[in-house]
């Protein structure tokens, strides 16, 4: 399943270190940070529920990127 | 000197803020709440600052043995305002295992310089200078490119806002996604069309340029399809919806448009496999330069060491150093070539497609509906004993009463409506054509199979197609020629093509030889396969991708009707005339919008000049980046030319990155 998701990054080197963070969280399949339209796109693996995923992918992101905000 | 030229830079800073703060203060200046605050602390920062500066330090020396600390007091408090953020983040970096960014490298800088300046009780000024000049630098570069976003999708913005729907005789506005499929919706001049539908009453103009790029104006009626993201110029229209707007075709091409960015070019790839190992290769340079001069200096020459100039200029090594004018670029660069492509009605799915695009050096093309209009027309008419608008008319009066296609084409280029009471008599020879009388006369319309079966003289011809020979009253009046025709812009476009370093044109159709060798030398292409299945078109385009030389690369342009293994095939695939097309959309990674083949070059040089944009900014960030790192370290250049190399570069680029979305005149 893919979800799209509004986020607030102000660069586009942190945008970059985000999605790493994001690809690495378990429950992920693949994820694109899109600086430009400033959107999170997370592809989840089977079985995996979003919102408990996601919680932990937001956990991640602000490791690397205190600034950020991803609205779910 | 230098003092007075700082000063004069602090004014400037502190005017250029409150200026600022005041734009921002609109509601529409689209500053966000971080940058206002920030816009703040620049403001406090640099007036303290300047008071500090005015003050001087024999003002503290007055205070006796105090006076240093309290000056330092002073000066720190005006470090917090300025540079809390970044220590906070370079020590959550710290802590988080991200050491190397460059919040870690300006607290490094800005922290090392003040240590220098506590231990001389020296100038303070410097270090939060440099922390004031990164963060003014920082806004700009957030505010340049937070609003260059916003115009770039300002641009691309077709997204219709409502759709009006009668109730009780009033007109009420909707959201559009809340419109159920088969709904009335109702659509005024000057309004977007919201949702795909058909037109249920009125007629009117529409503007499609939003989708095209053209400003050709489309005439509608009741009962034509009509899709969204047209502007409706003159009449009221009553259209029944047939999708969803979540369907619709402003839809489909917003998501696309907005996700395309998404799909990273090798120069995106590049820049960030790049930033991952520069940063950490320049902490490690800046350590050497700190301790292996002053090391060799001591112990190689037995000199004096210098420990501090050795510092310092590792220091400003480090503040030179930031890839910010790189990682924000390109991106840019990209996201501005997709919006202006898609301005041009050429829809690009991806950074990494335009990048493709820029290699193009084979272009192959499907024949019926990309370089002839698929729609069957009369072509020509030959050896007519009468006028030919009146051959027409006979025979289109003959083959009224049949449904076979040609009777149609015969129709169409009559033009008139037909009088079925002149027509009596009618009868179809299955297989031959139709005999039948018209106006007394008796007309025989068909092929050379009906003519022998008459026998009737008549002559073949030489045009391709199909040739209807039309006898009246038993006497040969000569023949019509149905056939497809080519696009007024195809030759235009495959010359346009070459002009633009394509090597090699090829032609692929299902179509006899005889049909695509007449077609393909009227245009101009090199090359033609005639007589393939689809299956063939995969297999010739293979050996085609087999055949090319080092990094070119191999366009398939079709319609994206039953082209699609093909269009998956072709290192880039391009379908064309996507207006309405849902299975172009789907398939093709180019989609152009209308059906003119010209567009294909245009395309091409769009993304050469986005790709010439993206190298430019690439070689000029590293160049200027290595030769003020070199300068540094050589002792040419002080922290502020490293602040202002590091600012500068990134403001440079980000302004050339905008003209990537220029791209009328390609």
């Amino acid at each position: 399943m893919k979800k799209s998701y509004k986020i607030e990054v102000d660069c586009a080197n942190c945008a970059n270190l985000m999605e790493e963070a994001a690809r690495k969280t378990a429950g992920v399949q693949a994820a694109t940070v899109n600086f430009m339209t400033q959107k999170m796109i997370v592809e989840f693996e089977e079985g995996q529920a979003p919102a408990g995923v996601m919680q932990n992918v937001v956990k991640a992101c602000k490791k690397v990127e205190p600034d950020c905000e991803i609205y779910l | 000197m230098q003092e007075l030229i700082v000063n004069i830079l602090l004014v400037v800073v502190a005017l250029l803020a409150a200026v600022l703060q005041g734009i921002g203060s609109k509601p529409d200046s689209g500053m966000t709440k971080k940058q206002k605050v920030m816009l703040w602390r620049i403001l406090g920062a640099t007036v303290l600052l300047l008071a500090l500066q005015v003050l001087g330090a024999p003002a503290f020396a007055a205070l006796g043995a105090a006076g240093r600390w309290v000056r330092l007091a002073c000066y720190l408090v005006d470090y917090w305002i300025i540079g809390h953020d970044i220590l906070r983040k370079a020590y959550k970096g710290i802590r988080n295992g991200q050491v190397f960014d460059e919040n870690f490298l300006m607290a490094v800088a800005t922290l090392g310089a003040l240590a220098l300046a506590i231990y001389e009780n020296g100038d303070y000024l410097e270090s939060i200078a440099v922390m004031l000049f990164y963060q003014v630098g920082e806004w700009f570069q957030s505010y340049a490119v937070g609003k260059s976003r916003r115009n770039i999708s300002d641009l691309m913005d077709i997204r219709p806002d409502y759709a009006n729907i009668e109730r009780d005789g009033k007109l009420e506005k909707v959201d559009p996604d809340e419109v159920p499929i088969g709904s009335v919706i109702v659509v005024q001049p000057g309004e977007k069309v919201p949702i795909d539908g058909d037109v249920v009453e009125g007629s009117s103009t529409l503007n499609t340029a939003a989708l095209t790029g053209e400003s050709l104006p489309r005439e509608v009626g009741t009962g034509d399809a009509i899709i969204s993201g047209c502007i409706n110029m003159t009449g009221v229209l009553k259209i029944r919806t047939t999708k969803e707007f979540g369907e619709s075709t402003v839809s489909k091409i917003l998501d696309l448009v907005e996700n395309a960015s998404s799909r990273k070019s090798k120069s995106e790839d590049f820049i960030s496999r790049f930033a991952r190992i520069y940063t950490p290769a320049v902490c490690y340079a800046a350590l050497a330069l700190a301790i292996l001069p002053p090391l060799v200096l001591w112990f190689g020459l037995g000199q004096s060491p210098a420990w501090e100039t050795w510092v310092y200029r590792a220091l400003t090594f480090l503040v030179a150093s930031c890839p910010c004018a790189l990682v924000i670029s390109i991106p840019l660069s990209f996201f501005a070539g997709i919006g202006g492509a898609s301005k041009a009605g050429v829809l690009v799915k991806g950074s990494n497609y335009l990048e493709t695009l820029s290699q193009t050096r084979i272009v192959v093309f499907d024949k019926t509906g990309t370089l002839t209009q698929g729609v069957f027309e009369v072509n020509g008419i030959h050896h007519s004993a009468m006028e030919n608008a009146k051959l027409v008319e006979y025979a289109a009066l003959a083959e009224s009463a049949s449904s076979h296609p040609i009777s149609k084409n015969l129709q169409k280029a009559y033009g008139k409506e037909i009088d079925r009471s002149r027509v009596s008599d009618i009868q179809e020879i299955s297989g031959n054509g139709v005999v039948a009388k018209v106006d007394g006369h008796t007309v025989a319309a068909g092929n050379d199979k009906l003519m022998k079966r008459l026998g009737i003289d008549y002559i073949n011809c030489h045009s391709v197609g199909t040739i209807i020979h039309m006898a009246i009253d038993g006497r040969y009046a000569g023949h019509i020629v149905i056939s497809d025709v080519v696009k007024p812009t195809s030759q235009a476009a495959i010359q346009a093509l070459k002009n633009a370093g394509v090597r090699r044109t090829v032609m692929l159709t299902g179509d006899a030889k005889r049909v695509a060798d007449q077609v393909a030398s009227e245009l101009g292409v090199d090359q033609v396969y005639s007589q393939l299945l689809p299956a063939d078109k995969v297999a010739q385009v293979e050996k085609l991708l087999a055949g090319k030389h080092g990094k070119e690369k191999l366009a398939f342009v079709g319609d994206g009707i039953n082209d699609a293994p093909v269009l998956g095939r072709a290192d880039i695939g391009i379908a064309m005339g996507a207006m309405g097309s849902d299975a172009a959309i789907e398939a093709a990674d180019v989609v152009l919008m209308d059906d003119d083949p010209l567009k294909i070059s245009k395309a091409i040089k769009i993304s050469r000049k986005c790709l010439g944009i993206v190298y430019q900014n690439i070689v000029v960030a590293i160049g200027v980046k290595l030769l003020c790192l070199v300068l540094i370290a050589l002792g040419f250049a002080n922290m502020w030319l490293a602040v202002f190399a590091d600012v500068g570069v990134m403001i440079l680029a980000v302004l050339n990155a905008i003209r990537a979305l220029f791209v009328r005149n390609l």
